[in-house]
């Protein structure tokens, strides 16, 4: 009854001529994977081959990740079976639409060494859980690259989203180009461009994206190239009159500045330039003065043996505390006319055309009385009930046009008042944290270096307006709340760092309030 | 106006015997449809089947030009129920909708089809969701066909096989009076291939003909005695008949050698994933011509016993490949095998895993490790034996670095700011239970917005709240139905339950203008001018009708803080009964699809035309990313700076921003921050508005040259 004898004909390694191309494209919804997998299917049957293409569409169109499969096999008369997804371990070539979704191919197995040739574009389309860190939430690429080098036979990457971009057409006509450049299949360039052509919409810029990223494609195959070539900065003396202009007396300050910065130890002084432009710009160069009196005071306690990191750390985070942001300083920025040279840039808008910009400001009675005298301004925030009257009439959102006339007008006043922002209510309060937090990190680096360095890096706790700023003081000062528990431990830098990258994940600080009781428990069992 | 236009290759539609057709599976099924001589057809959208009712909206000159009806169904149960048509009169009928949730509605009106009988074919097409890329629950539509004894015809997923089995089972549901449904997979309504055709044929008798001369049965009706007969027919003559028809007509194939001592047995649409596992195991070739003997149940409800054993004679083992649970065919098979006292091993789920998708991975494992136990020999020595290449790359690392991309809400979406709104009445009263439904707007269970506790169907939300009705009740629930849904069910189920029951509830009605989700159709409540069908009704009169006493209606859903005031009215109004907010704004998609070629086309006309966008001033963006915390606007992002004073990356929107001004709102309902600015760019000002400009730009730069002469300019600032 059984059949043990049945032979079996040879059908492992069909020949190259009946060998089926596997091809897969992941893309997020909506960088037009659907339209590549159609070029990529008509150009296989303009060279004689059958092709099916599948997709899974629906739901997956809006945003998410979306895979489209292609199947070619050259036409020998007689229809090839084709699956109508991808297998692991079974694709030739994938094109990736976005770095992570190279990534997410690896990670599900489509991408092999022994045959995978993989084209991704090199550009990030951060996920909505990237978006939302108050930190950085942001994947790391490096990570994609190296894993990809090694995963893929062939890893083709370059921002194919901005060569798209700069010949003003979809990123899937790059994709073709790279495709077509990586020389994978054996199709001419030709073939390509007729299905370009075929397409009938887009084809001038479609063609242009498709020839540069081929190009661009041929030479990395041809002679592999580190994509970064790092932009070395500017050697430190070239720029510190460089780029500054403004009256002769002001000049002169800055120049005297320029020259304190040009004595600090030579590992400071960029980011102390950078820290004194910044502070200069947001008030005047006497405050520039305390800028720099309140470095001395961390250079004085730095040294070379630890690479002066207090004194870098103090530059960068002293200019961010004393550039706080207050309406004055919103209100300024919003007025100058390099942020309408920008703004012009950045929407794209051409000569000749008019351009209308509508800000949205919704002031609360914080930052009103923060704007009044220090005295007036803490009289009225010490009676809750003119508070609250005064909110009332104050605190609602406000659209103003600053290409009319009388919106720039009130906000060129209120940048104005910068002149007497040193009297003014949110300038003392910000003083007085300023010089509680400096005070607190120079005191404790002088017993524990990598401690006073990392109360300074804390400053990056206070970001935001109105409520998201009393989250992030309150953050900040949850965090700092932490040193009376860590007090003699070897290990407090470490903790301070960790609590701070806790605060850094979610909006309200739930990690770090799990953190922080994990270092109370530290009290029960000193280290 | 639906979001993709099939007006070009319906086209295709025309194509006479001989000509070759070449397309996507949906067109081949409708040319199939006309090819059978379909007298009417009907259908509700959803993936994988929305494009099918795409196509034949956009054939509906085609099917006028043959006589055909299109009925675009208020749901599946409806277009079921359509398929009454064909119980008395010899004319075929074709319903289609995404299976299981829309067999799910249509298995009253399904169980009263199947009672009767059917005259004229009757066609189910169901488009099966399921596995990789699926918005629903998993189950299976096989369970359907059995409990209703309506056969199921499941084709080897190309073009060919699947325009034959609509042929195929329009006879059999002609030769058994009993509807078909034929399944066809989420690829393969998507796949694109060739097939030959045939010309399309005129229905022999015409819904209008039907009109004309009424018949009627009261032995098809089903209602006592009748409905007991018609359960006895079922089993007396029906299946029989689909058995002998499925039989002598060969819709099941048998392909491979017929002496092995193993063979598969697959349902049709797994024809191809199992051929590929052969290929790779090196057992078939790029045609799948291969040695090992395979069965392929084209139709696998009902079985064909005498068929199967015949399969099953000579061989050791047989293996059952049925995607999803429970395995009802395995099942079937081993007791055919058992009751024919036969000693053929069945085995099925013991190599194959008992739920999810039959991947190519998890065909080629569970074919080997079949193929390994019970016909080694059949291997080559690679397969038995493999060296290693090395396991490629570890991936661990990878794992936690690459971040989920769920869909989401698209640019410029009118249903963001609703949510936003939520979420700020959250912040102010509290967290509420929320009752989600069916829709786009289920994106609001995501990141950012984490809303929504649960989904129980199709216009269901607020039904699925109405258990939460108490008078001790201090807080309110609130839940959400999109407009698609309201109409196909919600108006009733859930305005009419909620009105009838005194619920306390909020209820947001989200109206985007069409049944969005699904891919643009119209509705009841469309704005559209559709020549075919009535639209413009609005859902306000329609929940008024029902009785709501407390009705609020927003006509821009971008008006944040608007929307937050009518929530928090509703949840906090001492007026009782249900409190319905109609939250309207035109679905982006759609509005951008038929705005821009006129733009573009306006601008360079030389027409004066105000285009926004918004932007972040990226020196007053602190990078906190609170913005984003109540957006996830795929246009909003993070981008890092070029200065290492700043720690965090700051905002940014880039160039896809339509302009919904969603962001502003936020940034103001929520006080967020001042960085925000909406820039309208002027195409082809008109001489006031250049006069106006340069008017304004004389008198802003004399501010500016006043301030900047008088203080430091940094050029790098």
């Amino acid at each position: 009854m059984l059949d043990h004898s049945a032979a079996l004909r040879p059908k492992a390694g069909p020949s190259d001529d009946e060998r089926v191309i596997k091809l897969a494209v992941l893309a997020v919804g909506g960088q037009g994977g659907g339209v590549l997998a159609d070029w990529i299917t008509d150009v296989a049957e303009r060279n004689g081959y059958i092709a099916q293409s599948t997709s899974v569409a629906g739901v997956a169109q809006r945003t998410g990740a979306t895979i489209y499969y292609i199947e070619m096999a050259r036409d020998t008369g007689r229809l090839p079976v084709f699956a109508l997804s991808p297998s692991q371990g079974d694709v030739d070539i994938l094109i990736a639409a976005e770095l992570m979704e190279a990534g997410r191919a690896i990670i599900r197995g489509f991408v092999t060494p022994e045959r995978t040739t993989l084209i991704a574009s090199s550009h990030r389309i951060a996920a909505v859980s990237e978006k939302i860190e108050p930190g950085d939430g942001r994947a790391s690429s490096e990570k994609v690259h190296a894993t990809a080098e090694a995963a893929a036979k062939r890893f083709i990457a370059f921002d194919m989203e901005k060569i798209a971009a700069e010949n003003g057409t979809m990123i899937s006509a790059s994709l073709l180009g790279a495709l077509a450049g990586s020389d994978t299949l054996p199709f001419t360039r030709e073939s390509y461009e007729q299905a370009i052509g075929a397409g009938g919409r887009g084809v001038k810029p479609s063609l242009a994206a498709f020839g540069a990223a081929y190009d661009r494609a041929r030479g990395i195959a041809t002679a592999p190239v580190g994509e970064k070539a790092a932009t070395k900065p500017a050697a430190f003396e070239t720029k510190s009159t460089a780029n500054v202009s403004g009256p002769e007396t002001l000049l002169k300050g800055w120049q005297e500045l320029a020259a304190r910065v040009a004595a600090l130890p030579e590992p400071v002084r960029d980011m102390a330039e950078r820290g004194l432009k910044k502070v200069v710009d947001f008030q005047d160069i006497a405050y520039g003065g305390e800028y720099l009196d309140r470095m001395d005071r961390a250079v004085a306690l730095d040294n070379a043996e630890h690479g002066y990191a207090l004194s870098i750390a103090a530059a960068k985070h002293l200019a961010n505390a004393m550039c706080y942001d207050d309406m004055i300083r919103v209100a300024d920025l919003k007025t100058r006319s390099t942020r309408d040279k920008r703004v012009r840039k950045e929407v794209g808008a051409k000569e000749g055309s008019v351009l209308q910009v509508t800000e949205y400001f919704h002031p609360r009675i914080e930052e009103f009385c923060g704007t009044l005298p220090a005295g007036l301004g803490s009289y009225i925030e010490s009676r809750p009930k003119l508070a609250a009257f005064l909110d009332r009439r104050i605190n609602r959102g406000r659209h103003i046009r600053t290409d009319g006339f009388s919106g720039f007008a009130m906000l060129w006043f209120i940048g104005g008042l910068r002149r007497w922002r040193r009297r003014l209510l949110r300038h003392r309060i910000e003083v007085e944290h300023l010089e509680r937090w400096y005070e607190l990190a120079l005191a404790h680096a002088r017993e524990n270096y990598a401690l006073g360095v990392e109360i300074l890096n804390c400053r990056r706790l206070i970001k935001g307006y109105s409520d998201t700023h009393a989250r992030a003081q309150s953050k900040f000062d949850r965090v700092l709340s932490a040193l009376a528990m860590l007090e003699g431990r070897e290990d407090a830098a470490d903790w301070i760092r960790r609590l701070r990258e806790a605060a850094l994940k979610d909006e309200k600080g739930d990690m770090l309030d799990g953190a922080l009781k994990t270092v109370a428990t530290f009290g029960d069992s000193p280290a | 106006m639906a979001e993709r236009s099939f007006a070009k290759e319906v086209e295709k539609l025309r194509l006479g015997a001989g000509e070759e057709f070449a397309g996507e599976g949906i067109l081949a099924i409708t040319k199939a449809l006309l090819q059978c001589g379909v007298g009417y057809v009907g259908g509700y959208q959803g993936a994988p089947i929305s494009h099918l009712m795409d196509v034949l909206a956009d054939a509906q000159d085609i099917l006028g030009e043959l006589g055909v009806h299109f009925e675009a169904s208020a749901s599946e149960a409806t277009a079921t129920a359509m398929l009454a048509a064909s119980v008395h009169y010899p004319i075929r009928g074709a319903a289609t909708f995404k299976s299981t949730v829309g067999t799910n509605v249509a298995s009253d009106a399904l169980a009263n089809l199947a009672s009767g009988g059917v005259t004229g074919g009757a066609l189910i097409i169901v488009g099966e969701d399921y596995g990789e890329g699926s918005s629903i629950m998993q189950e299976r539509s096989h369970a359907f066909a059995m409990k209703s004894q309506v056969w199921l015809l499941d084709p080897r997923p190309n073009l060919p096989s699947i325009v034959k089995a609509v042929e195929d089972g329009f006879e059999l549901s002609e030769a058994s009076n009993t509807p078909v449904m034929l399944q066809v997979r989420i690829r393969c309504c998507h796949v694109h291939g060739r097939f030959i055709a045939k010309d399309n044929k005129r229905p022999p008798m015409s819904v209008a003909d039907a009109l004309a001369a009424p018949r009627r049965d009261t032995g098809r009706i089903v209602l006592p005695p009748a409905s007991f007969l018609h359960e006895k027919e079922k089993v007396a003559k029906r299946w029989p008949a689909a058995v002998d028809f499925i039989r002598e007509r060969k819709i099941n194939e048998i392909f491979g050698s017929d002496h092995g001592s193993v063979g598969i047995v697959m349902q049709g649409g797994m024809y191809n994933s199992i051929i590929r596992a052969l290929q790779r195991l090196g057992l078939a070739d790029t045609y799948g011509d291969t040695d090992v003997s395979l069965y392929v149940l084209n139709a696998v409800y009902p079985l064909v016993d005498d068929e199967f054993l015949a399969f099953c004679e000579g061989k050791q083992a047989v293996l059952v490949v049925e995607e999803g649970q429970p395995n009802y065919i395995e099942q079937a098979f081993a007791a055919m095998l058992h009751k024919a006292g036969r000693g053929t091993k069945l085995v099925g789920k013991e190599h194959l895993p008992m739920a999810g998708e039959y991947t190519g991975q998890v065909m080629l494992d569970g074919i080997g490790s079949f193929l390994h136990a019970y016909a080694p020999h059949l291997l080559p020595g690679e397969v038995r034996a493999p060296n290693k290449l090395g396991e490629g790359v570890d991936t661990a690392d990878l794992v936690n670095v690459v971040p989920g991309r769920p869909p989401g809400f698209c640019v410029g979406c009118p249903e963001r700011p609703i949510f936003a709104a939520t979420k700020l009445v959250e912040q102010e009263l509290g967290k509420h239970h929320i009752a989600s439904d069916i829709g786009c707007h289920l994106f609001s269970i995501m990141p950012p917005f984490e809303l929504g506790a649960t989904t129980m169907g199709y216009g269901l939300g607020p039904a699925s709240a109405s258990a939460f009705n108490s008078p001790e009740a201090k807080r309110r629930s609130i839940s959400f139905v999109g407009d698609g849904g309201f109409w196909h069910n919600g108006l009733t189920s859930s305005i009419g339950n909620a009105v009838f029951n005194k619920n306390d509830g909020v209820i947001v009605i989200v109206d985007n203008f069409y049944s969005a989700a699904t891919g643009g159709q119209d509705i009841l409540s469309s704005r559209a001018n559709n020549k075919t069908k009535s639209t413009k009704h609005p859902i306000d009169e329609a929940v008024k009708g029902m009785g709501v006493k407390w009705l609020r209606h927003i006509d821009r859903t971008y008006d944040v803080g608007k929307m937050q005031a009518t929530l928090r009215e509703a949840l906090t109004t001492e007026e009782k009964g249900p409190k319905v907010i109609v939250a309207s704004s035109e679905c982006m998609l759609n509005r951008q699809r038929r705005e821009r070629p006129g733009i573009d086309k306006a601008i360079k006309a030389g027409e004066r035309v105000v285009k926004p966008k918004f932007g972040v001033d990226e020196d007053i963006c602190t990078g906190d990313h609170a913005c984003m915390r109540l957006s996830g606007c795929p246009s909003l992002s993070v981008k890092t700076l070029d200065d290492p004073l700043r720690d965090d990356p700051v905002a940014s929107i880039d160039q896809n921003c339509v302009g919904c001004g969603n962001c502003g709102e936020v940034a103001d309902a929520a006080v967020l921050c001042p960085s925000f600015y909406r820039a309208d760019v002027v195409h082809n000002p008109g001489r006031w508005d250049r006069f106006l400009e340069s008017a304004r730009r004389a008198a802003i730069g004399l501010l500016q040259r006043r301030r900047e002469s008088r203080r430091l300019m940094f050029a790098d600032a």
